[in-house]
């Protein structure tokens, strides 16, 4: 496909290639029981990509700290838990990081319990830990954020439902039309199979996708074991070579 | 190397994602301001409380300023964000399309956030020439259209149902 599409105006926008709908979960996924009222039901329209669609919010210091990217530093004391990190990189599918863009997580504590009122899980907050953290991806794309696992817990879905220990991670990229919500999981997890929400994605090596590899090299020894994942989002068919 | 899938955003996000200046893109007093809120709601016709809603836009003279906003809803379902009016956007094929603002909803229950528009309902010549617009049905386009009110506009999101809004694939 073209890389650009050039318009009269001679203004030349970077043509994303569309959603892979093989990758994402369909809206409508019966299994997970808050779909069924909020799944829209009508076919998308089809949006051309303009100026809105191939541009992204920058942020800075507005949004980001020193400091923001290590969630157990937030306290007096340190959260419990095992410390882990966890990094990787921000990429395009065809291999060009992207730069200085926000990412956002959030997770339950190592009791898999949420900081958040509508969490009723029987399981003990901990004063040391708050699971809300950002950074910037640096100029090659990569980011890394210390933190401690988070816990397995219960939900409502269906009877005797856990989810299994995830992270949840938000990213801007450099386009709207890039704009990704997903969340991380564990190696090895034995709660995989009974989880709507990991098993809405329906095909299986785009599920292995959503989680983290143990990386032995990169864990600090008597500190914090180290997960390594890489985050990847829709290009245009741009090369770094081309420049029309 | 294929795409990462996406996953909902879950009952939680809001340990995070909302923060203070989220729903100002630009500051209370700024001349020009208009308020834009409205509810997401279900297919039950029952306000979402815990569904977040983005907006990115151009500014209102395409002179580089680029508004992104973001708010929670409220136990009502209500969002609202602060910020101005865009001008038109260059379109396809030379077409000018009408003020407007892209918007992405996130909800537990969303194992994608959606896209859609808001319009403006006081730019009805421009509406009429928009290229997106034009190319829906009367009772679609009712709902990207939010209409004016005291100090902004109004608009409902319906992620499901009769009044269910039209979403994009982009």
């Amino acid at each position: 496909m073209s890389d650009t599409v050039r318009r009269p105006s001679d203004l030349v926008v970077p043509a994303f290639r569309p959603a892979d709908e093989g990758a994402h979960p369909p809206l409508d996924y019966d299994d997970y029981r808050s779909t069924r009222l909020r799944a829209p039901s009508r076919p998308f329209v089809p949006l051309p990509q303009m100026l809105t669609e191939v541009t992204a919010p920058v942020f800075g210091s507005d949004r980001v700290k020193e400091g923001d990217a290590d969630l157990t530093r937030q306290h007096s004391g340190e959260p419990l838990g095992e410390r882990i990190i966890v990094y990787g990189r921000v990429l395009e599918d065809g291999g060009r990081p992207v730069p200085h863009t926000l990412i956002e997580v959030w997770q339950a504590n190592s009791a898999g319990r949420y900081r958040h009122a509508g969490d009723q899980h029987p399981a003990p907050l901990d004063p040391n830990f708050s699971g809300g953290g950002r950074c910037l991806t640096d100029s090659e794309g990569r980011f890394r954020f210390i933190t401690i696992k988070p816990g397995a817990y219960p939900w409502g879905n269906h009877h005797n439902a856990w989810r299994p220990a995830h992270i949840h991670f938000s990213v801007f990229g450099r386009a709207f039309v890039q704009r990704l919500v997903t969340q991380m999981y564990f190696p090895g997890d034995p709660l995989f199979f009974q989880d709507p929400i990991y098993n809405s994605v329906r095909d299986e090596a785009a599920r292995r996708r959503m989680i983290c590899r143990f990386d032995l090299d990169k864990t600090v020894p008597e500190w914090a074991l180290a997960f390594q994942w890489d985050i990847v989002l829709r290009g245009n068919g741009a090369t770094p070579m081309e420049d029309e | 190397m294929s795409v990462t899938p996406s996953q909902t955003v879950g009952p939680f996000f809001a340990i995070e994602l909302p923060y203070a200046d989220g729903p100002y893109v630009v500051a209370e007093g700024t001349e020009g301001a208009v308020w834009l809120r409205g509810r997401v709601v279900d297919g039950a016709g029952e306000p979402i409380p815990d569904a977040m809603v983005e907006s990115w836009q151009a500014d209102p003279k395409e002179a580089g300023f680029r508004g992104f906003g973001r708010s929670g809803t409220d136990s009502e379902g209500r969002w609202a964000i602060l910020t101005l009016k865009p001008g038109p956007v260059p379109g396809p094929e030379g077409a000018t399309q009408a003020p407007h603002l892209d918007l992405a909803v996130f909800a537990r229950g969303l194992l994608n956030h959606v896209v859609t528009r808001l319009y403006f309902g006081d730019e009805a010549g421009a509406n009429a020439a928009d290229p997106v617009l034009s190319g829906l049905d009367e009772d679609a386009r009712a709902t990207l259209i939010a209409e004016p009110t005291g100090d902004g506009y109004e608009h409902d999101i319906h992620l499901q149902g009769p009044d269910e809004t039209v979403f994009f694939a982009v």
